[in-house]
């Protein structure tokens, strides 16, 4: 079995009104210096499979087909 | 007599009102389609009415626009069928990619229920011809996610060939979004998503009629009831 982390994140210049809100809400925690904070979501995800490459690229079409809306998101696959 | 048919998934609740604003102004109920269906019936306006299709998880309309049915609306959407998605209906056609762009959370983060005022853009296509150009609707929005966003070269697009149906007019823009596009159709013009709820405007009742030529126009029905 594999196990693989699959990140997706805004594209940047897109805006996350999110990441703002979270932003200003730990500089009123009184963390200082925190530039800017971008969210996003993680997949962690187990296929039954040995064949890393098979894995990368079925990990891939999941996030063109599914996991990521890429007319607004990224995708960073990594295996664990 | 016109035929609708509106696509069901779970998790939509504005199909009733917009069932009965089509039976209203058609004469007839529409064919009501789930969504593991994979083929549609044959019909003048295919409709996707609002909600929180599977509650809105991953993204608005996300896991909805991946469902059996969506193949066959795609088949419609290519043969020049007149399509009409409402609020979630306009989030699953953007996921769906039978629309352009994309409608993420509202900037100001917080659900919006109110009531926006409509600028129609383009008078001519086959949804919005029963307005004049530049006209001012009153039109009810509720939704969390209804920014729309697309990247400039696809905005540039849009706006040159005409897609672009409404606009949030008078500073009423509820949710950010870019050039405060509240509707916009297909290249072909046959497919029409907007984030406010024209079929909750359709009667006395409801306080105001403006909606309602939308869908006299998409019915067919704007000549008959001239008459």
């Amino acid at each position: 079995m594999i196990k693989a982390r699959v990140t997706v994140t805004l594209k940047n210049g897109v805006l996350d009104p999110q990441g703002k809100a979270i932003e200003k809400s730990l500089g009123a925690l009184g963390f200082g210096g925190v530039g800017s904070v971008r969210q996003g979501k993680v997949f962690d995800v187990e296929l039954d499979t040995k064949d890393r490459k098979k894995a990368e690229a079925d990990l891939s079409a999941m996030c063109e087909k599914l996991l990521a809306n890429t007319v607004i998101e990224d995708y960073h696959v990594d295996i664990l | 007599m016109t035929t609708s048919a509106v696509i069901l998934f779970p998790g939509l609740n504005r199909d009733r009102d917009m069932i009965a604003a089509l039976t209203k102004i058609s004469g007839k109920a529409p064919a009501v389609v789930w969504h593991t269906e994979t083929a549609l019936p044959e019909a003048d306006l295919y409709v996707i009415p609002g909600g929180f299709s599977y509650g809105d998880y991953l993204r608005a309309g996300a896991i909805a626009a991946r469902s059996p049915v969506m193949d066959a609306l795609r088949g419609k959407a290519a043969a020049g069928s007149r399509i009409l998605g409402v609020c979630n209906g306009f989030q699953i056609l953007t996921e769906a990619g039978l629309l352009p762009g994309a409608l993420m959370r509202n900037a100001g983060l917080n659900f919006v229920c109110r009531e926006v005022l409509l600028e129609v853009v383009n008078a001519e296509t086959m949804f919005t011809r029963g307005y004049a150009q530049g006209q001012i609707l009153r039109c009810p929005v509720a939704h969390h996610d209804g920014n729309y966003f697309a990247d400039a070269k696809t905005l540039a697009g849009i706006e040159d060939n005409g897609q672009v149906a409404f606009r949030y007019a008078s500073g009423t823009n509820p949710n950010g979004s870019v050039n405060d596009i509240a509707g916009i159709v297909s290249q072909q013009g046959n497919v029409l998503g907007m984030m406010p709820h024209p079929e909750n405007l359709i009667e006395p009742a409801h306080g105001g009629m403006d909606g309602r030529a939308l869908f006299e126009a998409a019915l067919e029905r704007l000549e008959k009831n001239a008459a």
